[in-house]
């Protein structure tokens, strides 16, 4: 059962292997050309959390992130994929270091992007000074890398989602992919109804949290760029599509993302529900989107083609 | 002079009673506990349906809001005690007694109120059991059912869920009983009839759905390696040497990965068409794959699946549906079938102990039997040969006359040997013989009687039960494939490998298959989304089995 | 939580040139090992963190089939382990010695 797998060429088992389900490093090993990861602080030199210990919980003897380097299509790049299953793929002290350590890296050499793969429910509780602090630190590292001409693309699919800081982060890069699966927002379906009650977000609901925060919505709205089907192989594929799209970064691409974000906000700011965006679109039958196949939704999501593009 | 027809006046005077609340047949949604009150007499044996999926959930709060001083002691005699509102009618005394077979979703508080000698047990049945009962001893005086549509005569239709109702009306209807259905909507002309008006004395219009709880989906990406790996055991080592065509699964989550692996590993042993062709079982949403790939002749259902329905619909050739087009499901004909005409039953449970009882019977939790007994059991009235019937017939009996020999039906319990939280399921002795000691019950709740298990498959192996010889044999089997269980660790090491030796245990080495094998990407579907795509978009699965 | 370790002479030395490997993720019902090839081609060690507590006999049996069936001769096994069940232990230390086993570094 597993010889035909060796036998396989890569792109043939990243094709086969669900992002949603692959653990963190093998997401960046069948993501990256075959064989190129070189993975900085792996778990052999077991930097993990100083703080789970106190609270008497098991760490991770790489904290829940795997950073390195590696190629796509021949050209370096930098990267780091979050292990959504580790304590929903949580920031740290030394999780949120290890990400910092890459960006600034990437900053000072100036030319290798760097790809982020999101998988997390936001700050670890029980590090959350530490984590917030590291949002923080790694919200100002995209920005330095980006200045200095680096291109930060972020990846989402996995099932921890990316929430919390984990969505300023995105919100902070140059582009993002996002599968079906995937999820992008701040504050999380639960946060949501603890705070607002049931009627305003029934977190049960999945098929409310998905038409919110899922990754077609996002993709409609165009916070993501590009639509990935869920398999590795798209989403390589995605990452070197936005590699090549983006633009140069500066004053005038942030006075954009903000009249981007000012207009969806007048557009969209009295819709109660992603289908009354999608009416407000123009897309006929708006609440067949979530069953949409990938071949179907892409032809729609670059019909209505928002994007951020120009901008962020 | 002896009057003969007592009941039946009875029957009519009661009818005469809610005639009053009624327009034809039809009483309005906020008339029901009225209704009720005029029918019902105290000490009423009622069917409140009551089954595995469909709850009649209006009849159940109207009953519960019935005037005490008019209505009290019911004894309820249903086959599934599923919602709050059943066991608070004890609580507030409208009822005293019960007779039921399945009680999943409320095994914690019934066994409270057992404890707490709130309600008075009759006894926990088999479905086939209770339903047999339904027509000697516990004919319902009045029964409270659910159905899709009614027209204005009473004609009902069910709907996919069938399930229990043409049995509980039969009982009812012609023994002097009364019926009363709740309705989602009260139409023209019913899409086919399956409850005739004439057994219906009244109909109440409810203003929302019955409640159907989807029982029978199982995520596929919750399966795990470990059950990957039982379930290729189960395929290689039993289901293609018996070659079993005739089958019932169980519910969970092994059960499931056997599904997914007909198409892919199935698929590339060369069984397709050999095993696994006719099955006694609900839809399945896990069987989707199976069935798109040819694997699957003939399925008949006790109930239905939320989400199935125009999947059914689009495959007549594989599901039983009325002319309407919709599925017709029957717990009673399925489970005789799956009794009678099916030549294995294969599932999960909680607990086995060293002769191989098995019970899902905690110390805190008493969920009933449901289906699985009458599954899991050897059918003694049996006579029509197949293969592995014979071939299970002759294990058990080698020196036995060819034509003397009785077969016997293959009963597989299936699990890893550690559950839940770590918790084994392998006992030296089940939780349900103390529940019976602190209940003082004279028959402990055994699921399934170890003289009817033939097989265990762990991951550790595949115990054969038929090929052993003695009670001591037997328990060594069992140890030999407990794993790491204080039970597995018990083992006597030199008899397991005698075991082995003689093909009574049979390790997944033994079998062809290693273990670093089972792994996800064998599975035909990892999530619901790709059952989706396997049904060509015609599962519509409810909200909370979706990520998109 | 608490901490475990296993030391045993073993027949023969694992296959392969990897230095280190590591399969699984620490959480709820799994766990991580961390293999690594330091250690004389006669021996084995495995250092455990579990956050099950009390289940020492059963991680020595696990341990000793496991060392009994594969021989991994000179490996450094270390687990976190967010309490799983023996089975799947097991399961993920044969993952391991076959991952370590492919050549690479």
């Amino acid at each position: 059962m597993t010889a035909p797998l060796k036998d396989i060429t890569p792109a043939e088992r990243a094709r086969s292997t669900s992002f949603y389900e692959a653990s963190a490093r093998t997401r960046l090993e069948l993501l990256l050309d075959a064989g190129s990861l070189i993975e900085f602080i792996g778990p052999e030199q077991r930097e993990v959390s100083p703080h789970l210990k106190i609270f008497d919980l098991p760490e991770q003897f790489d904290d829940g992130i795997v950073v390195g380097r590696g190629r796509l299509d021949g050209s370096p790049v930098f990267a780091a994929a979050q292990e959504g299953r580790f304590m929903g793929g949580a920031f740290g002290e030394v999780h949120g270091a290890k990400l910092t350590g890459l960006l600034r890296a990437a900053r000072q050499i100036g030319s290798i992007p760097v790809l982020i793969l999101f998988d997390t429910g936001g700050v670890r509780l029980q590090e959350a000074n530490a984590g917030e602090l590291a949002i923080a630190e790694i919200m100002r590292a995209v920005m330095e890398a980006r200045s200095a001409g680096v291109k930060v693309i972020g990846l989402i699919g996995g099932r921890s989602g990316c929430y919390g800081g984990g969505g300023l982060i995105a919100g902070c890069c140059s582009a993002l992919a996002v599968s079906e699966p995937g999820r992008i927002a701040v504050s999380g379906p639960e946060v949501i109804e603890t705070n607002r009650g049931v009627e305003e977000f029934d977190s049960r609901d999945r098929a409310l949290v998905w038409r919110t925060m899922g990754g077609k919505h996002r993709r409609l709205l165009g916070a993501a760029d590009v639509f990935a089907d869920d398999n590795v192989q798209d989403f390589r594929e995605a990452a070197l599509e936005l590699l090549g799209l983006v633009g140069p970064f500066g004053l005038d691409a942030l006075k954009a993302e903000q009249e981007r974000l000012a207009d969806r906000l007048r557009r969209f700011g009295a819709c109660s529900d992603a289908v009354d965006i999608w009416t407000t679109e123009g897309i006929a039958h708006a609440e067949t989107v979530p069953e949409l196949p990938a071949d179907q939704f892409i032809a729609l999501a670059d019909r209505i083609g928002r994007t951020s593009r120009d901008a962020r | 002079m002896t009057t003969w027809q007592n009941n039946r006046a009875a029957r009519d005077a009661r009818i005469a009673a809610g005639a009053g609340l009624a327009h034809g047949k039809v009483v309005e949604a906020h008339d029901a506990t009225r209704l009720l009150e005029a029918v019902i007499r105290p000490g009423d044996r009622v069917c409140l349906e009551g089954d595995n999926q469909k709850q009649a959930d209006l009849l159940s709060r109207a009953l519960l809001a019935v005037d005490l001083s008019r209505i009290s002691d019911l004894h309820m005699v249903q086959s599934g005690v599923v919602l709050p509102e059943h066991l608070d009618l004890f609580d507030r005394g409208v009822a005293k007694r019960l007779d039921y077979a399945y009680s999943g979703p409320q095994s914690a508080r019934i066994a409270r109120m057992l404890f707490g000698g709130k309600i008075e047990l009759g006894a926990v049945h088999t479905y086939l059991e209770l339903f047999a009962r339904y027509f000697i001893d516990l004919t319902p005086q009045v029964a409270l059912i659910a159905a899709v549509s009614a027209d204005r005569e009473g004609n009902l239709y069910t709907g996919p869920n069938t399930e229990d109702t043409p049995t509980v009306v039969e009982a009812t209807a012609f023994k002097d009983g009364i019926v009363i259905a709740q309705v989602n909507e009260i139409v023209e002309t019913v899409p086919r009839v399956d409850i005739p008006a004439d057994r219906v004395h009244f109909i109440v219009k409810s203003d929302k759905p019955f409640f159907v709880e989807p029982l029978f989906t199982r995520d596929p990406a919750a399966i795990t390696e470990g059950q990957i790996l039982t379930a290729m055991l189960a395929i290689k080592g039993i289901y293609a040497p018996y070659g079993v065509q005739r089958l019932n699964h169980g519910i969970g989550f092994s059960t499931a990965a056997i599904e997914l692996l007909l198409p892919t590993f199935g698929e590339r042993l060369g069984l397709k068409g050999r095993i696994a062709t006719h099955f006694a079982l609900n839809p399945h949403p896990a069987l989707i794959p199976a069935i798109e790939s040819g694997w699957v002749r003939q399925i008949h259902s006790f109930g239905s699946e939320v989400g199935m329905d125009d999947y059914i619909r689009a495959r007549s050739d594989v599901y039983f549906t009325g002319p309407d087009g919709s599925l017709r499901s029957n717990r009673a004909f399925c489970q005789s079938a799956g009794l009678y005409a099916c030549d294995m039953f294969i599932g999960s449970t909680l607990q086995i102990d060293l002769r191989g009882n098995s019970s899902t019977v905690t110390t805190s939790r008493i969920a009933g039997f449901g289906g699985a007994p009458n599954m899991g059991a050897d059918a003694r009235g049996r006579r029509h040969p197949s293969e592995p019937w014979l071939k299970a017939g002759a294990e058990a009996d080698p020196d036995g006359a060819a034509l003397m020999r009785r077969g016997r039906k293959l009963v597989v319990q299936i699990g890893e040997t550690f559950g839940d939280k770590n918790v084994p399921l392998f006992v030296e002795r089940l939780d349900a013989l103390e529940l019976a000691e602190k209940l003082n019950l004279e028959l402990a709740p055994i699921m399934i009687y170890g003289d009817d298990v033939t097989h265990i498959v762990t991951e550790e192996g595949v115990a054969n039960l038929l090929l052993c010889r003695t009670a001591q044999e037997r328990e060594q089997a069992i140890r030999g494939v407990a794993g790491y269980t204080d039970v597995g660790r018990r083992r006597d090491h030199g008899m397991v490998a005698h075991l082995r030796e003689r093909g009574v245990i049979r390790r997944p080495e033994d079998i062809g298959i290693n273990p670093l094998d089972a792994d996800r990407s064998l599975l035909a579907a990892r999530s619901i989304k790709d059952l989706v795509r396997w049904s060509g978009g015609l599962y519509a699965p409810p909200s909370k089995f979706r990520n998109w | 939580m608490e901490d475990l370790r296993f030391q045993h002479r073993v027949r023969a030395r694992a296959g392969g040139t990897r230095r280190s490997a590591i399969v699984g993720v620490v959480a709820s019902g799994n766990l991580e090992v961390l293999v690594e090839r330091i250690l004389p081609d006669a021996e084995c060690a495995v250092d455990i963190k579990t956050a099950a507590i009390g289940f020492g006999e059963v991680w020595t049996a696990v341990i000793g089939d496991f060392v009994e069936r594969y021989s991994p001769g000179g490996l450094k096994f270390s687990i976190n382990d967010g309490g799983a069940r023996p089975d799947t232990v097991s399961l993920r230390l044969a993952q391991a010695v076959r991952l370590i086993a492919e050549n690479g570094q």
